[in-house]
């Protein structure tokens, strides 16, 4: 027994600690290279828009007023697109927030049996329509309906995008919000019911405030997720490169912008750079977003004896 | 019971009603928007839908005809992109369950991953174009289109990855691993056959996702009309939702190819919600066989 064993030794030509060990550097090789796909896509979005400013000063394409790109001389000033961004994500968190704050109170506190399966079914449906669909929507049922209504010139402006957008983000903010709720521990909701408090009471100044951090996560998620949409600002923003001056105005946001024009933008042509400077801006502020997001969730972990 | 009298109780309660009437009405809200947005796409798709309509090709400038090109060309892709990142995503996921410590680089690995999933996907579309269709040269293709799509969904099957594997039980491993049996061992036979439905349903979520994205593939891989299906990976193809934005604002004919619209948009969802309700099959059928 022990001679065949020390006869096949040697056919091993790995030690079992080696081959473990090497499986395992394997593993965190494709760790590694998942968190590459970030550096590379970093890379390329200097790669390409960097060369925009030997032409282009940084100050005149963060804050220039005008975007005429095929103008001679042309204008790469991205500001009504910064500010459109914002503006419709503004407006969009405005209408979703509220709702998703009661849908995940709906949720966790409030709905049982099928009410409860049902609506989280509902979210989940939501949240798989792609965004070229509400982007559809968006232009053949909000907008004759906002045109009708409001008597506008078009139904294509930045209330339609931020109402769509924000049904985009309401499954984000509810689902999220409602981990953030459910992690409330019990004992504080048993504690505020023996002092008599009311269900509503007991929501509104236990559970929501204990939930606090978690739902504040949830909301800048739900906002990096709006500035960065893009089918559903393209398709009914409306597309007019200017600060809008009402609600109702048409609007430009940076994604739309990329997407619509760099179809028909030649290769390492000064558009082109500066389509691919757009894009990272873009990627720095939902990243920035992304990093609080991420601090929020950690540095402000929701205490309780129930959770630790 | 107990009558509720003092005006100040009055009030209270009151307040938990009205508060309790806003709750209902956001979950009916909601109910009723999705409700609409459904019917809508059903009442107005359903008369498009035809044999021809899902298997001949578009017709006479994109007014008549169908969408098979699109669907054929949307599966090609999706498949494309898991292939790139289940392999990848999955292995990731067994690093960070299963072999990384409580460390600072760990930390970091997690938090660069969370940043890869909030990367608009505009800016995939951009990185795709920047570095596979132009910087590595491979031109608008399936390829192209797949690598980006795939990236795309990569942070998506990490997380899922991980959840299905962290829900293994500890045991498993401690009683493999007291075998003698070595790690990468335990791994392959005893952790991920047990973690296999979790990370099946968690890829068909990402495809469900896969197949919805336009804005990634529009300057990677999607072509505005094509009759014919590709022969190779360095072919450009038609893709549904690709499809359906070019019909809806950039066609000769808007108002003319509505009909056809509908029934792309249809077509589509019916394809994303047959994806996701199956993953969600999995998911319960693999609860109910769940041996601990």
């Amino acid at each position: 027994m022990s001679d065949k064993r020390s006869g096949e030794a040697p056919r091993n030509l790995l030690s079992r600690e080696k081959k473990d060990n090497l499986i395992k550097c394997f593993f965190l090789l494709c760790a590694v290279f998942s968190v590459g796909v970030l550096a590379v896509i970093l890379f390329s979005l200097f790669y390409s828009g960097l060369p925009l400013f030997k032409s282009v000063s940084l100050s005149s394409f963060l804050f220039g007023m005008e975007w005429y790109p095929t103008f001679a001389p042309p204008e790469f000033g991205i500001l009504p697109l910064i500010v459109a961004s914002l503006l419709v994500t503004i407006l969009s968190v405005f209408i979703a927030v509220p709702l998703s704050i009661l849908l995940a109170i709906f949720i966790s506190e409030i709905a049982v049996g099928y009410f409860k399966d049902g609506i989280k079914v509902i979210v989940e449906l939501l949240a798989g329509l792609p965004s070229v669909v509400l982007g559809f929507i968006g232009m053949v049922v909000v907008a004759p309906l906002l045109q009708d209504v409001f008597d506008l010139p078009t139904g294509l402006n930045m209330f339609n995008a931020s109402l769509i957008l924000s049904i985009m983000i309401v499954p984000t903010i509810a689902s999220l919000s409602e981990d953030a709720i459910n992690s409330v521990p019990q004992e504080y909701k048993e504690a505020s019911y023996a002092l008599g408090a009311t269900k509503f009471e007991t929501i509104a100044f236990v559970i929501v405030p204990c939930a606090l951090s978690g739902i504040s996560m949830a909301i800048i998620l739900g906002i990096a997720r709006a500035i960065g949409e893009t089918m559903v600002v393209l398709m009914v923003a409306g597309g007019a490169g200017a600060i809008p001056e009402s609600i109702f105005d048409p609007v430009r946001p940076m994604p739309a912008n990329i997407a619509a024009e760099m179809g028909e933008t030649p290769r390492n042509s000064l558009h082109y750079h500066a389509l691919f400077a757009i894009g990272i801006v873009l990627f720095f502020m939902t990243l920035a977003f992304n990093l609080v997001a991420t601090y929020i969730s950690r540095r402000f972990k929701e205490g309780g004896s129930a959770t630790l | 019971m107990k009558k509720v009298s003092s005006p100040q109780m009055m009030w209270r309660y009151l307040k938990q009603r009205l508060f309790f009437s806003a709750v209902w009405f956001a979950a009916a809200f909601l109910t009723v928007v999705i409700a609409t947005i459904l019917g809508f796409i059903l009442i107005n798709g359903i008369g498009a839908i035809s044999w021809e309509f899902i298997t001949e090709p578009p017709k006479q400038m994109m007014t008549k005809g169908g969408v098979m090109p699109a669907i054929v060309g949307t599966f090609y892709l999706t498949c494309g992109a898991l292939l790139v990142a289940l392999p990848l995503g999955v292995a990731a996921a067994i690093y960070l369950s299963e072999y990384a410590k409580d460390s600072m680089g760990v930390h970091t690995i997690r938090v660069l991953i969370n940043c890869l999933a909030g990367v608009p996907s505009v800016v995939f579309g951009l990185f795709g174009l920047g570095f596979f269709v132009v910087f590595l040269g491979f031109g608008s293709s399936i390829l192209a289109g797949s690598l980006t799509l795939g990236c795309l969904i990569l942070p998506t099957i990490i997380a899922a990855s991980e959840e299905a594997i962290k829900a293994v039980p500890q045991t498993f491993r401690e009683a493999s691993l007291a075998l003698g049996v070595s790690k990468w061992q335990t791994i392959f036979k005893i952790v991920l056959p047990a973690a296999a439905p979790g990370l099946v349903t968690g890829s068909i979520l990402s495809v469900g996702r896969a197949a919805g994205e336009t804005a990634p593939i529009m300057f990677t891989a999607a072509t505005f009309f094509t009759t014919l299906l590709p022969r190779s990976v360095f072919d450009e193809v038609m893709a549904l939702p690709y499809h359906i934005y070019v019909l809806a604002t950039a066609g000769t004919y808007i108002y003319e190819t509505r009909p056809l619209q509908y029934g792309a948009v249809l077509v589509l969802i019916t394809i994303i919600f047959a994806v996701n309700i199956s993953a969600i099959l999995i998911r319960i059928y693999a609860r109910k066989n769940k041996r601990w």
